[in-house]
């Protein structure tokens, strides 16, 4: 392997016209994208064959098409030669102590509850001491593996087993699935890979360690969750913390399997640094999140709550192909300032007695633009599927938008399709109320949009609801009054 | 505790309060009654602080401060608390958390530790038999899907709660049958005593035979035009506002 490697860097190093340089071979590849970036990619990952071609071949796909253009967002054209594909993790200079922390982060940390500890760790601050996480992580990684559970970085996995990666990689997103999908097959950095044995269920939220573990994943992440018959797992990604990342394109994608029986939870908050109040800066952030029920009787559940990034292009699905299989999606987006949100599902009945769930609220403040996108489709085998949608917009502002696009394909007659939509704006009248009860107005918007959010957020693990309620108002202060 | 002097508002340039004199003590409980459209929620939604209208003339002095100075929420933690007439639902927020979160700002603006759940919940189940509140009203959204007899009871339960100063009822016995109005005016009988206050606006002399007022003024025009005791409510059930408008017509001539 190692020989490969470097055989591998002296061809890249020769036919790369920038070139190599002996600094950055050890920690990056130079701005730009082509097939010598990919094979550095992977060989600096020490990645099989196979994989290798995996990526080359999603490459190839996406060099043949084009960007989307229908979703309801506006930014300048992405110039994808002026990125960085690879940089291993830097070794920042560590702040010794949370003194050396910006005020303002450690504010936030503040308002959102987040331990002293957890604090320590997301800043990265260097700590001697055996930290109690760290104990917590062992015992964790102990009890998993006595299940048979696999929960490791992607690039792990891909080392420790590469006959699970290789037989579910691509299987519920195929590599030329869309342009950002394609793109992420070609790089992708690293991610997290978690697989539940038959009959297993997994005893923990996979949150509680993944909160522990998560380490810098990089702009373009993998995520792959394979649920075996009767197999469970509730898991969350993402953090209510702010984010701050100098990658300004995020482009990540999720797969999940669920065999027959199985059930996956899938949770998320986003909290990407959004941009400035004015609108400059911000992450963009790409993602393509999928679930396929292949077996009987499975279900998949995604609970998003997403209150960052300047713009988000994002519709987790659900590919109901297994009879009686049930797909949910929970949805609250916010957007303030200049942030724009193009998020929603895709819900595709193909199995007989399939059902389907969709609750988005979507809260709109600022400039911001705030659309639903959504797809029920019910294909011509689904028997008695049933689908059950309700989409909410709340307005915060008289400069905001919220719009809404469902699309409903039905091609089966016994189908139930239900849609329901509102909309309305934060009520004068009831912020007053809440005022003469001796409720000032910052807490009334945060208590009246936790309230219009709360069939979402009950989704949520018991500690994330917590905070991810703070969250919400953290990301509206100011937007009333 | 109040008094007002000349107070003058108006909405969109129409002037609706015309002056208004008025001076309430702690103990006390004044009805202010009046024809439709005299201005009686007008005066109620200026003390608690309703922005849409405009104070254009007078002062307000509450507990010897000076209320126009204060925002809606100071003034309910200095100790107003308004019954509405229409109140307001908030879909997703029970009754339980609403307040809990209103007792502790105002408990936090008063120097005092917010409520333990426990001590809070007792607090609750106490008030809640003042007004024969339904133990099940309290974990459902706020007056969301709330008859109008368990929004007033509501109403008063959360005054019951939050102990304020001074009390305005904006006519809290409207579309109430009789043996609501008795539960509310029952739960407010119980809440009077002699450090506390109450303004009861209404139309009908109807709830003053359950919550007897000492003083009783009739507002017409944007004006105190009679002030005097019970006796004048009674009167006015009997005579109904005609002949008040008359005297104040035959006042200004």
């Amino acid at each position: 392997m190692k020989e490969n490697d470097n055989i591998l860097e002296e061809i890249t190093q020769s036919e790369y016209k920038y070139g190599w340089t002996s600094n950055f071979e050890m920690d990056s590849a130079p701005k730009g994208l082509n097939e010598d970036i990919i094979r550095f990619i992977s060989a600096r990952k020490e990645e099989p064959e196979w994989l290798l071609e995996w990526r080359l071949k999603a490459f190839r796909h996406w060099l043949k098409m084009n960007e989307p253009k229908w979703p309801n967002v506006k930014y300048p054209k992405i110039d994808f030669q002026d990125i960085i594909y690879y940089a291993a993790p830097k070794q920042k200079v560590k702040p010794k102590s949370l003194d050396e922390v910006d005020p303002e982060l450690l504010e936030t940390f503040e308002k959102l509850g987040i331990s002293l500890q957890e604090q320590q760790r997301l800043t990265g601050v260097a700590v001697d001491a055996v930290m109690d996480s760290i104990a917590v992580a062992t015992t964790f990684k102990e009890k998993l593996g006595e299940l048979g559970v696999i929960f490791s970085s992607f690039s792990e996995a891909v080392q420790v087993h590469p006959e699970l990666v290789k037989k579910y990689l691509g299987s519920v997103v195929p590599m030329n699935d869309n342009y950002y999908a394609a793109l992420n097959s070609a790089v992708f950095s690293d991610g997290s890979f978690c697989y539940i044995p038959k009959g297993v269920r997994c005893p923990m939220e996979l949150s509680t360690y993944f909160r522990i573990n998560a380490a810098n994943t990089g702009q373009f992440e993998r995520t792959l969750i394979v649920a075996e018959d009767n197999a469970y797992v509730s898991y969350l990604e993402g953090c209510t913390a702010p984010m701050r990342d100098e990658n300004q394109l995020h482009a990540a994608v999720v797969e999940i399997y669920a065999a027959d029986n199985a059930e996956v939870k899938y949770s998320t908050v986003q909290n990407w640094y959004p941009g400035d109040k004015s609108g400059k800066g911000g992450i963009y952030n790409f993602v393509t999140k999928r679930g396929l029920c292949a077996g009987h009787h499975s279900k998949i559940s995604w609970t998003q709550v997403e209150t960052g990034s300047a713009i988000t292009w994002k519709y987790p699905s659900c590919i109901l192909k297994g009879d009686h299989s049930i797909g949910e999606f929970y949805s609250v987006a916010v957007t303030n300032n200049y942030q724009q949100a193009d998020t929603g599902t895709k819900m595709i009945h193909i199995g007989k007695n399939t059902k389907s769930r969709i609750v988005s609220k979507g809260i709109s403040a600022g400039k911001s633009q705030n659309s639903y996108r959504g797809l029920v489709k019910v294909m011509k085998r689904a028997e008695n599927s049933r689908n059950f949608s309700q989409c909410d917009s709340l307005l915060m502002s008289d400069t905001c938008g919220a719009h809404t696009f469902p699309y409903i394909e039905v091609s089966n007659k016994s189908a139930h399709v239900e849609h329901e939509a509102t909309t309305s704006k934060i009520g004068e009248d009831q912020l007053f109320y809440c005022n003469q009860r001796g409720i000032d107005t910052e807490t009334a918007v945060a208590l009246i949009v936790n309230g219009y959010a709360k069939e979402v957020l009950s989704k949520l693990p018991m500690e994330f609801a917590v905070e991810a309620q703070k969250l919400l108002a953290i990301t509206l202060e100011g937007s009333v009054g | 505790m109040l008094i007002i002097k000349n107070l003058k508002a108006s909405i969109e340039n129409n002037e609706i309060l015309n002056g208004i004199d008025l001076e309430v003590n702690a103990g006390e409980v004044h009805a202010i009654m009046g024809p439709n459209g005299s201005g009686k929620s007008t005066l109620a939604s200026v003390l608690a602080g309703r922005e849409e209208f405009e104070v254009t003339d007078g002062t307000i002095v509450f507990e010897g401060k000076d209320l126009m100075e204060m925002e809606p929420e100071e003034r309910a933690k200095e100790g107003i608390f308004m019954a509405f007439q229409y109140p307001v639902e908030i879909p997703g927020v029970s009754t339980t958390n609403f307040l809990k979160t209103a007792l502790n700002q105002i408990r936090e603006y008063r120097g005092l530790q917010p409520l333990d759940a426990v001590s809070f919940l007792t607090h609750l189940r106490e008030k809640m038999k003042l007004v024969e509140m339904d133990q099940s009203l309290l974990s459902r959204a706020l007056n969301e899907g709330f008859s109008g007899g368990e929004k007033k009871r509501n109403e008063i339960f959360q005054m019951a709660v939050l102990e304020p100063k001074l009390s305005i009822l904006d006519e809290t016995d409207s579309g109430l049958d009789i043996d609501a109005l008795k539960i509310v005016a029952n739960g407010v009988n119980q809440l009077r005593s002699k450090d506390k206050a109450v303004i009861v606006v209404t139309h009908y002399q109807r709830l003053l035979n359950f919550i007897i007022p000492d003083f009783v003024h009739v507002l017409y025009q944007g004006k105190i035009v009679k002030s005097g005791t019970r006796e004048l409510a009674l009167e006015l059930e009997e005579k109904g506002y005609d002949w008040i408008k008359e005297e104040y017509k035959s006042t200004l001539v």
